[in-house]
């Protein structure tokens, strides 16, 4: 595709119809992503679209290129050694490429596969990172945001009451909804996921979930799952990625019911591989 | 409008550093060449300080034997001969003790008294060289007195001590490197019927052994440098003596007891040339223990 | 027949790791044996006025290590002070930018450094400061000090920096924080217990050396005089004393003995009860 112009059609999304959520703007698009790692290619022209204030899910199996996507989105990629992109990534309308990686994080934060909190900082500590570290230091301001952001995670009452206790000391499903919080503290526009409930129990997972139904009111989440159940239950819509390509992008609903690529059929009713 | 965002010449690279960044960068690899240039220092000056002596004496100062400061003649080798033979004792007597602790403390003993013996023998390493010294004089010299050597400094004594300060590292690496033997291996000499002591014999010891001299030559570098427990109970006499009971002289004493009260430039520079010969051979020796223990470690 | 190879064979095992039991007794027991040796011995002439009186004039029985104690704590103290960060920087600059021509050289600088017996250290020194300045100082048994701890430093600092795991930086870096605050504030605090501890061992370590003094710091039997005057030190101060033909100085140097090997061994064991819940 030339590079003069840019389609603002979903690409393969049906038509609307009366049948499909209100159509919001478009938060992100990815034109011609291409990724590798050195000399090994994961990612084939990758073209996508992030709707606004939805749930968008990556699937497929692993090695696919979810995870990978997902880094290049807010250029977590390019901070592995070795580690290239190339295409257009678009926030909003700027070139998330021609901005410094370090504010375009700002905007775009990030969950990580496993509950990472700052094994030195507190809870409370831990959610004001991100303002801390980038020169806050009204206190007001970063009681006020802590507050806030653990509300958002879902994680206010139950830690309330010891938000000077070391963020480590809290079990798996609380310390990934602490990483929640700290993302959410930074205040981005975009919250990436990176299979953010494998390393938790079912019940921790369900938290988790809850908590990505409600915030999607004020921002736009992008998740990547191996878990197609997850991906239903919380999405609007669906990226299904085979072998660096993407295979399939539409409704979440339609594409668990009705997929139009054979391979993504196959995915989901388990006769892969 | 859009079409400007495309501009890939405007692209940022991810590995772009910002102002902060370069500045701690630098900062830090600054910080960091003060140790090249510290090196380089060290080089330099005791090349220089001891230039004059290479230059009168030749090589000829590594194998002549009169050390007369009186005279300005000087030549290392009973410095040279001491600092080897001491060195050797040491582990003559350290590499079997050290191996046989080792393999008791791996193979054999419950796991919470080897970790007790283990802290113990890792300790023994922070005693401080004065205070090894110490016990030489006051226990080892009258012992070896009471044993019919006629000195009771000597040789034998500095090997003795030597011994004491090098054990804790042949121990502890030659434990780390017999824990890393892969069980099948020992299980298949089992298999075959072998006994406990045959399965260390045959499969643990040669599997450890590029570890084990690895760590003999670490304890050597370490041994050929000590000045402190050596000069104190060798005898600081320059001459070459067939017996071991014979007091001696080592190249770190020589330096430790001379330097400070050294009249005469050439007395000082042959010193310095002392000091460059024993970090030379140090550095080599150090080498190969490295050598020894990467080889080790890339076989992982 | 065969019973009989077995019973052999049985015979030599036991034999043979009975051997082994008596050199792990031999190699654990010397510490044990050293300790109670110094214990005993300094006990016995250890008391207050002698850790806070000066020396008296050679000759005359009694006086203390005042000043030695002194003088060890300031020569130390300041190594501390000049080692420490350029061993903590090094090793933050080897763990976060290790890579390339330049790295590999202050890597290998830092071996060959280690690897130097510190004698020749105290000839560096020596031939750096003293032998310029004409004059023994306590500058120059500290510049000495610090050398030897750089390399222990750096060394330890880079392996704590490479035990943070990677997503605790990633982590960092998806909040938008530039690279340099991730590691100043978040990296280096996470490893912070490890290298504090590296270095109080480093500390340690130098505090027992003795052969780079004897012509840095050299001795003095008299209360400090500042940086640029010879100064004792208690490592020194336990040499010259059990050197000397004194049956007084004997008993102050195990004394001396005692004090040192009390300190060396208290920060030992408390960095590996610090470290342990860390480590396992």
């Amino acid at each position: 595709m030339a590079a003069t112009e840019i389609d603002m059609r979903p690409m393969s999304l049906p038509a609307e119809s009366s049948a499909t959520p209100k159509a919001m703007p478009i938060a992100m698009s990815v034109r011609d992503l291409r990724a590798s790692y050195g000399a090994a290619s994961v990612l084939k022209d990758v073209n996508l679209e992030v709707r606004e204030r939805t749930v968008t899910a990556i699937i497929g199996p692993s090695g696919c290129g979810k995870s990978t996507l997902i880094r290049c989105l807010n250029r977590m990629h390019e901070a592995i050694p070795g580690a290239t992109c190339d295409g257009d990534i678009l926030l909003g309308d700027r070139n998330a490429l021609a901005l410094d990686p370090v504010l375009l994080r700002r905007e775009v934060g990030m969950v990580f596969q496993r509950p990472n909190p700052f094994p030195t900082m507190t809870i409370a500590q831990n959610v004001a990172a991100g303002l801390v570290l980038n020169g806050v230091c009204d206190h007001a301001v970063l009681a006020e945001t802590v507050e806030k952001s653990l509300r958002r995670a879902a994680l206010w009452d139950e830690v309330k009451d010891k938000l000077d206790a070391p963020g480590v000391g809290l079990s798996g499903g609380q310390q990934q909804r602490l990483c929640i919080a700290r993302a959410l503290a930074v205040e981005p526009r975009v919250l990436l996921l990176d299979e953010p409930c494998s390393a938790l129990d079912p019940i921790a997972t369900g938290r988790i979930e809850e908590l990505l139904l409600q915030i999607k009111d004020q921002l736009t989440v992008v998740i990547v799952t191996h878990n197609m159940q997850q991906a239903a239950r919380v999405s609007e819509y669906t990226v299904f990625m085979l072998m660096g390509e993407m295979v399939e992008y539409g409704l979440t609903r339609q594409m668990f019911t009705k997929p139009t690529d054979k391979r993504t059929e196959d995915y989901i009713t388990g006769r892969f591989g | 409008m859009v079409t400007a965002v495309f501009d890939r010449a405007r692209r940022v690279p991810g590995s772009r550093e910002r102002a902060g960044d370069l500045l701690f960068r630098l900062t830090i690899s600054g910080v960091a060449g003060i140790i090249l240039l510290a090196a380089g220092a060290l080089a330099w000056q005791l090349a220089r300080e001891s230039a004059s002596t290479w230059k009168s004496f030749g090589l000829a100062f590594l194998w002549t034997s009169t050390w007369d400061p009186v005279s300005d003649v000087f030549g290392v080798l009973p410095f040279l001969y001491g600092t080897a033979v001491s060195s050797l004792l040491a582990l003559l007597i350290a590499v079997p003790l050290g191996v046989g602790a080792a393999i008791f403390l791996t193979e054999l003993a419950p796991k919470r008294l080897a970790d007790i013996l283990m802290f113990a023998i890792e300790l023994l390493a922070a005693v401080p060289s004065v205070i090894l010294g110490l016990m030489g004089i006051f226990i080892l010299v009258p012992g070896m007195r009471a044993l019919g050597a006629p000195y009771g400094v000597g040789m034998l004594t500095a090997g003795l001590i030597l011994a004491f300060m090098v054990l804790p590292y042949i121990t502890t690496i030659t434990r780390e490197v017999l824990l890393t033997v892969p069980r099948p291996l020992k299980e298949a000499m089992y298999a075959l019927g072998g006994t406990r002591w045959e399965v260390v014999r045959g499969v643990s010891l040669p599997y450890a052994r590029s570890g084990i001299v690895g760590a003999v030559f670490l304890s050597l570098g370490r041994a050929l440098g000590e000045t402190m427990a050596v000069t104190m109970v060798i005898g600081n006499t320059p001459k070459i003596s067939a017996s071991l009971l014979a007091p001696g002289y080592s190249m770190a004493a020589v330096i430790a007891n001379e330097l400070a009260e050294a009249a005469s430039d050439a007395h000082l520079s042959a010193l310095v040339a002392i000091g460059l010969t024993l970090m030379v051979v140090t550095i080599v020796v150090n080498g190969a223990a490295r050598l020894m223990l990467y080889r080790l470690g890339s076989r992982k | 027949m065969n019973d009989l190879v077995y019973a052999r064979r049985k015979k030599v095992n036991a034999l043979m790791f009975a051997l082994t039991a008596v050199c792990a007794t031999l190699a654990s027991g010397t510490l044990l044996a050293i300790l109670g040796y110094i214990a005993w011995k300094g006990g016995s002439s250890l008391s207050w006025s002698f850790l806070v009186n000066l020396p008296k004039p050679v000759g005359e029985h009694g006086g203390g290590i005042a000043n030695a104690i002194v003088g060890s704590a300031k020569v130390v103290g300041l190594a501390g002070v000049l080692g420490i960060p350029v061993g903590v920087s090094a090793g933050v600059y080897l763990a976060e930018y290790g890579r390339g021509k330049y790295a590999f050289s202050v890597r290998y600088a830092a071996d060959i450094m280690n690897g130097v017996p510190s004698i020749v250290v105290g000839l560096f020194a020596y031939a750096l400061i003293v032998h310029p300045m004409k004059k023994f100082s306590a500058l120059s048994g500290s510049v000495a000090l610090a050398f030897i701890m750089v390399p222990i430093v750096l060394r330890n600092t880079e392996e704590f920096l490479r035990l943070v795991p990677g997503t605790i930086r990633e982590a960092a870096l998806a909040l938008g924080v530039p690279r340099w605050k991730v590691t100043l504030f978040v990296i280096l605090p996470t490893a912070g217990r490890g290298i504090m501890t590296g270095a109080l061992l480093a500390l340690a370590r130098v505090a027992g050396e003795t052969a780079p003094l004897i012509f840095t710091a050299f001795g003095n039997r008299f209360a400090d005089n500042g940086w640029l005057n010879p100064i004792a030190t208690l490592p020194h101060t336990i040499y010259t004393y059990a050197i000397s033909p004194y049956e007084d100085w004997h008993n102050q140097a195990w004394a001396a003995a005692l004090i040192l090997m009390a300190f060396v061994l208290v920060v030992n064991v408390t960095a590996r009860l610090w470290l342990r819940p860390r480590l396992t």
